[in-house]
């Protein structure tokens, strides 16, 4: 069973295309003057700069972290280049017409149309092209609603004082070494601001390509939910199928004011690398939000791409009866090591946190939870409950599960469970039996594993979720 | 002997599994429409040859042959013999959490109506028949929402297996020991479910320990499975002397009897 499993992750991945796009790319390298280039052809205030710079000066004396449970090369990081962006964009398009057919073709291919007409209804999209946002569509309805969607560099422009005020006020400058470096070098991303009281009317999200060879792609998101309001927010990401490995390290930072909700959910399938392992998107990214009084923050992320793998969506539950919530699912095959989790710091009184996490293992991949529960010492009547699932297909892989639990209050209550199973062989002799192919039979049972997870999912989304892990299962199975 | 083409043709059947071998000489043929009941020792090989029949990994056929519509069964993938309409309810059925048994038998029956070439039947359409086909068995329709026999009782899975079997509509089902672990009222309903799709295009191999199954499915055939082959077969009734004299007397070297009741 375990060659047939291997055969059925032995996949295509399918968003492995190349564009045709000229691009003005930077030489690689990263020093000062490469900073305030980027800050220059975004047209940078100066205490944006300022910001970079010190940020830069900060990261020079860090250490890359080794304490994840993923091997890769060291990363280079004079190899790489810091900013890319196609040649069409540089007198910036005012309207779709405007923009290079190419590069809406490329998202169209990628399944996500920009033509609004031809969009999924209710959906707003940013669509980021490695350093650059290529369009923002529904802009003006949302505008209406008072509602800020626009790429961050542009924000940096517009709403300078939302941006001075919020940004690096969840995840500071030298929180860690990949954060420092994104402050230093990011292009762009997304910002998000929902007036009070204001329920977002549409779904936003962004949609995350890297194309050019030897770039990193270093994006900021900032989303600002003011008290009272609501926004549910998407990622997605893929990227060319290349020899080279590539990196991208994200900055993603959520406020969550007095009563107010976010829902943020990643469905990321950045290339994996192929089954030797050659290849892949390094994917080193921090991303935090902190909940004000009564406010909630919910993670759900379906991982399946990058060949590395190191994430942890977080949640500082700071006002009285904040809510966190992290589901998981991260599926892993090949070569490829996630080392993913998150952590939940409960500061007032009352909070509740729950997380949910499903790691599937495959081929010869290394998958791994890593999460941490603090119970801060005011964090009186605090909950945490905890369900770790892993599930292992074939005997080569490897699940691993890493809680740390730090309680200062006992009047805290953590509950935590873990299971590990695989996928039987009485299981897929069942399916089979009723006709069912072995990859159709595992990818239903892979999704069945998920199911908690997938319902968290915008409706839309869950049903694309479920079709990624039916790709990535492809061929796992013979 | 009618002169009717056999939908299923055993010979001289030789498997193995993990090396030792369990189907020792087997031969059977089974003509549309027919239900042949396999009655036997525990450890004779009934659920093995199920296992073999329906192409389980594992099970390896050392010689003889097989042929289901004339077409040889051995050289089948085991969904292709799913689709050729083989259809095994198993004496343990195994549970799959998270997959609802409404979105698995779905994908079931459209996975063997794809493979005849026919479009994928509607939700509506499905829906409707597996509320009625819940009916038949006596399930509340709100175990179509369940993860596949997850936390169902003994007795559950077993009538879950027969759902199945109503809405996949093979050509040949093999029920091993369906009968065990029910009440009688749970065994009348397995009974009527299968009497209801008795026809003259449908045959079963009913593997049971019990006479009084047999009292409601009445067999057209019964046989003695010993040692991995047929030692005695016969009509009803020797499911009856069976009943009464246990195994013993038709095995050559005395083996250990655990038939009950
Ligand atoms: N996976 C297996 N590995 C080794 N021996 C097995 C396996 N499955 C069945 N057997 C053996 O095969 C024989 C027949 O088993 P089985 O077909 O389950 O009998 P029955 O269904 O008639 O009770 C028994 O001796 C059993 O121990
Ligand atoms: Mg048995």
């Amino acid at each position: 069973m375990t060659e047939q499993i291997d055969k059925a992750l032995a996949r295509e991945y399918e968003a492995g295309f190349v564009s045709d796009i000229e691009s003005e790319t930077f030489e690689p390298g990263l020093n000062e003057n490469i900073i305030q280039r980027i800050s220059a052809m975004k047209g940078e205030p100066e205490w944006m700069l300022e910001w970079r710079l010190s940020a830069f000066r900060e990261w020079l004396a860090m250490e890359e972290p080794e304490w994840a449970l993923v091997d890769y090369a060291k990363i280079d990081f004079q190899s790489i280049s810091y900013y890319s962006a196609p040649k069409s964009m540089k007198d910036k398009p005012k309207s779709l017409d405007e923009v290079d057919p190419e590069l809406l073709r490329t998202y169209e291919k990628l399944g996500i149309p920009l033509i609004e007409q031809q969009m999924l209804a209710g959906i707003a999209v940013d669509a980021v092209f490695d350093s650059v946002s290529v369009v923002t569509t529904f802009r003006e309805k949302l505008e209406e609603a008072g509602v800020i969607f626009c790429p961050i560099s542009e924000a940096v422009h517009k709403y300078p004082d939302l941006v001075k005020k919020y940004i690096g006020s969840v995840v500071p400058k030298k929180d860690n070494y990949y954060a420092a470096l994104n402050c230093a070098v990011f292009t762009d991303g997304s910002f998000v601001y929902i007036p009070k009281g204001t329920r977002c009317p549409m779904e936003l999200s962004t949609y995350f390509r890297i194309n050019e060879q030897n770039t990193g792609q270093f994006e900021r998101t900032l989303i600002i939910a003011d008290e009272g309001s609501h926004v549910s927010y998407l990622e997605g990401c893929t990227a060319p199928q290349r020899d080279e490995n590539q990196l991208h390290a994200a900055v993603v930072e959520l406020v969550a004011l007095d009563n107010a909700e976010i829902k943020y959910s990643t469905v990321q399938n950045w290339y994996p690398g192929d089954e030797n392992g050659k290849g892949g998107i390094y994917n080193f990214v921090t991303k935090r939000g902190i909940c004000h009084t009564n406010a909630k923050i919910s993670w759900t992320q379906v991982e399946t791409g990058s060949s590395v793998t190191w994430k942890y969506p977080s949640c500082i539950l700071k006002g009285d009866n904040s809510v966190g919530e992290f589901y998981s699912v991260a599926l892993t095959r090949g070569r490829q090591q996630a080392d993913t989790g998150t952590k939940m710091i409960h500061i007032g009184k009352n909070t509740k946190s729950t997380i949910i996490s499903k790691g599937i293992s495959a081929g010869r991949s290394n998958n791994s939870y890593r999460g941490l529960v603090r119970m801060n010492p005011g964090a009186e009547g605090a909950r945490n409950f905890t369900q770790c699932d892993s599930l292992l297909i074939g005997d080569q892989c490897g699940a691993h599960t890493f809680p740390y639990v730090e309680s200062r209050n006992p009047s805290a209550i953590i509950e935590h469970e873990a299971t590990t199973s695989k996928v039987s062989d009485e299981q897929m002799f069942l399916c089979r039996q009723r006709g069912l192919d072995p990859e159709k039979a595992v990818s239903m049972i892979v999704n069945g594993f998920c199911k908690e997870v997938f319902k968290e999912l915008p409706m839309e989304f869950a049903v694309e979720a479920g079709k990624l892990l039916e790709i990535s299962l492809e061929g796992s199975v013979g | 002997m009618s002169n009717t083409k056999s939908l299923l043709t055993i010979k001289d059947l030789y498997a193995s599994v993990e090396e030792k071998q369990i189907i020792k000489g087997l031969d059977l043929d089974i003509k549309p429409g027919e239900v042949h009941a396999i009655m036997g020792p525990n450890g004779a090989g009934k659920s093995t040859l199920g296992y073999v029949l329906s192409g389980r990994d594992g099970y390896s056929v050392d010689s003889g042959s097989v042929t289901l519509d004339g077409e040889d069964l051995l050289e089948m993938e085991t969904e292709d013999r799913a689709r050729a309409g083989l259809f095994l309810a198993f004496q343990y059925p195994v549970e799959i959490p998270g997959v609802s048994n409404l979105e698995f038998l779905k994908a079931s029956v459209d996975a063997q109506r794809q493979a005849r070439g026919e479009d994928a039947i509607t939700s509506a359409d499905f829906l409707k028949e597996a509320k009625a086909a819940c009916k038949q068995v006596n399930l509340p329709v709100a175990f179509l929402k369940r993860g596949v026999n997850e936390g169902f009782s003994g007795g559950e899975k077993k009538r879950n297996e027969l759902m199945q079997m109503l809405l996949l509509k093979p050509k040949l089902c093999i029920l091993d020991e369906t009968d065990s672990g029910l009440d009688i009222d749970a065994l009348q309903i397995v009974a009527e479910g299968v009497n209801s799709q008795r026809s003259a295009d449908r045959s079963f191999i009913v593997v049971t320990h019990y006479q009084r199954l047999l009292d409601y499915i009445k067999p057209d055939f019964v046989h003695v499975l010993s040692d991995g082959k047929i030692v005695k077969s016969g009509d009803a009734s020797l499911a009856l002397e069976l009943e009464a004299q246990g195994y013993a007397w038709l095995q050559k070297e005395p083996v250990e009897d655990e038939l009950e009741g």
